[in-house]
């Protein structure tokens, strides 16, 4: 009962993560200006690194936690690199 | 390594729960992204995410993991500290460059600049003449 439950759980919130990707994913190719396209990158990669927890949840094998870190620690290198490219036109000056 | 069916239901409900909030969150989140009106709105949206969302995805994570192999897992304590730190610094700095962005292209929806403070250590005052003229066209 309480295994199914949680199987069952466990697929509703990737279906809700998906859907939020797909939000953020939209605000990336549509967004009007390139800053809301930097913001829904960021959102994508938070989005990102939940959906991999929930995966590593559902197998119960702690591999996609590296995986997890990664892709946070790279959205927060490519989204500060992509702020300082809109402030001043350059990544390193 | 040890199947999840092992999991007792007094950890296979909290859980649950905390993943089902994580990512309601999430997605909430991510509909504000996607509703709302200027960027200036649509900057603390994802911020439902990236505190109390994946918060709570890590404690279910780190719930599911303690119980199933019988030992403290505190290893999704990286990813959270991580987030704490990382979302206000990048999320100030695209703020800034936005807010940068729309007073260089003189966008009349963002406040102007504050007055600049006398420099009296600059001998002519022009460089920063030269900064406020620097225009940034890109889209």
């Amino acid at each position: 009962m309480s295994t199914e439950l949680l199987s069952w759980s466990i697929l509703l919130a990737q279906i809700l993560l998906t859907l939020a990707m797909a939000c953020a994913v939209y605000r990336l190719l549509r967004g009007p200006r390139a800053q809301d396209r930097v913001l829904g990158l960021d959102t994508l990669y938070v989005n990102a690194t939940m959906l991999l927890l929930t995966f590593g949840i559902r197998t119960s094998s702690t591999l996609y936690f590296e995986a997890a870190l990664i892709i946070a620690l790279l959205g927060f290198v490519a989204t500060a690199a992509l702020a300082k490219f809109l402030m001043r036109g350059e990544v390193i000056e | 390594m040890t199947n999840a069916a092992d999991l007792p239901a007094w950890a296979a409900l909290p859980t649950a729960l905390l993943l089902l909030l994580g990512a309601g969150l999430a997605l909430t989140g991510s509909l504000g992204l996607l509703r709302l009106g200027s960027f200036y709105d649509r900057i603390h949206a994802p911020t439902l995410g990236t505190t109390m969302g994946i918060g709570c995805v890590l404690l279910a994570s780190m719930l599911f993991f303690s119980v199933l192999q019988t030992r403290l897992v505190l290893h999704e304590l990286l990813i959270a500290i991580l987030m704490v730190v990382t979302t206000p610094v990048t999320l100030m700095l695209l703020a800034r460059a936005a807010l940068y962005r729309d007073r260089s292209e003189g966008c009349d929806e963002v406040p102007p600049p504050p007055p600049l403070p006398p420099a009296p250590d600059l001998p002519g005052g022009a460089p920063q003449a030269q900064v406020s003229a620097k225009v940034v066209e890109r889209t």
